[in-house]
């Protein structure tokens, strides 16, 4: 060991290892200390996404909801336009939010909102009430047996009802 | 002190890093479509250049030299650098983590965004003392800085304007960074050296 050592370039060899283990061993105990200290949270960016969704809940999105559907748009890369409940609107701001370019909603989901707010033909209504089940947002007032009407204010247009009503008399309209 | 705000004057605007030098052009063209984003891609830089100027200046002046080992500079920096910003992700991400998901790939390509690297290898050449490199790596990020939020601001305007179909997206990005340049030389023999 001490001829080895008394060879320069032994020494150099030793100095240069020394050296930059000395340094990466400093950086990687810095950046430790770091990681535990800034208590990471990416759940508050899904937040910031969720909270510009509709808060349907209609699942239109292909996701079980609207909090799956924020956290699919920040981690697999969801495309920002399966929202038709949101229509328009929520595209633009989920584009401006995250930096992406704003596309067309994609139609096959449903239609966009703003393309109109549920509508149903009370002469047709049968009373049935299924469409008060699958309403998200509780936008249909009405009781088995009894006629229902929408509450336009609280519908978002999503069209869950549509395809529940079994005579078809609900429709969207401006 | 007079001395300090050449150094400053000549980072910024007579030799700046991004339209003079062409260092550290990749965030430039990636990270400017929106005001926000840039700013805050160039304060991420501008905390690392200055870190990373520092710290491996240090390095170089204290370690590397007394020990003839001038040969690890450009590992010994890289290693500083790296870490620099991964401390500025770490912090981005539990100060704003929308910015984080915003910048994406561009934040941790701070470490190889040349004019860290390039910074740092020049103090080693020119730098007297510390305080002339840190002042050199605040120079280069308010350069960097300066020419990031004009470039945003000149690119938000240009969605709105007219631009014909072939120069749209990227060519017209990289014609109004040549006319930027193009200004920026304006500065030289503003100062000597």
């Amino acid at each position: 060991m001490p001829d080895w050592f008394a060879a320069e370039s032994h020494r150099a060899l030793l100095a240069a290892i020394t050296l930059l283990g000395l340094l990466i061993l400093t950086v990687s105990i810095g950046l430790t200390v770091a990681a535990d200290r800034m208590n990471r949270n990416p759940a508050d960016a899904v937040e910031a996404v969720n909270r510009l969704l509709p808060q349907t809940q209609c699942g239109q999105c292909g996701y079980p909801g609207c909090r799956p559907y924020a956290e699919a748009i920040l981690h697999d890369a969801a495309p920002i336009n399966r929202c038709p409940p949101g229509g328009n609107a929520t595209l633009r701001a989920l584009a401006d939010l995250l930096d992406r370019p704003v596309t067309a909603v994609d139609e096959s989901l449903g239609t966009p909102t703003g393309a109109g707010k549920a509508f149903i033909d009370e002469a047709a209504c049968i009373g049935c009430a299924r469409c008060l089940q699958v309403c998200p947002v509780d936008a249909i007032l009405g009781a088995h047996q009894y006629m229902h009407t929408v509450i336009a204010d609280e519908c978002t247009g999503c069209e869950l009802c549509v395809a529940a009503c079994p005579v078809d008399c609900i429709s969207l309209r401006h | 002190m007079s001395e300090l705000a050449l150094i400053i004057v000549a980072a910024v605007l007579v030799n700046n890093f991004v339209l003079v030098k062409f260092l550290g052009l990749c965030p430039l063209l990636g990270a400017s479509t929106r005001f926000e984003t840039a700013l805050g891609m160039s304060l991420a830089t501008t905390f690392v250049l200055t870190l990373a100027s520092g710290i491996s200046y240090l390095i170089d002046t204290y370690l590397l030299v007394p020990w003839q080992l001038e040969y690890l500079q450009l590992i010994s920096f890289i290693v500083v650098i790296a870490g620099a910003v991964q401390l500025t992700e770490l912090f981005v991400r539990s100060a704003s983590p929308i910015l984080h998901e915003v910048l994406g790939v561009y934040l941790p390509l701070i470490t190889t965004n040349c004019a860290v690297l390039g910074v740092a290898l020049l103090n080693t050449r020119q730098s007297e003392n510390l305080l002339e490199a840190l002042t050199f790596g605040i120079g280069a990020g308010l350069g960097f800085c300066l020419v990031m939020i004009l470039f945003a601001g000149i690119r938000e305007r240009l969605e709105a304007a007219d631009v014909p179909a072939p120069f749209r997206g990227p060519a017209i990005a990289l014609v109004t960074a040549g006319m930027m340049s193009l200004a920026f030389i304006g500065f030289a023999g503003l100062v000597r050296g």
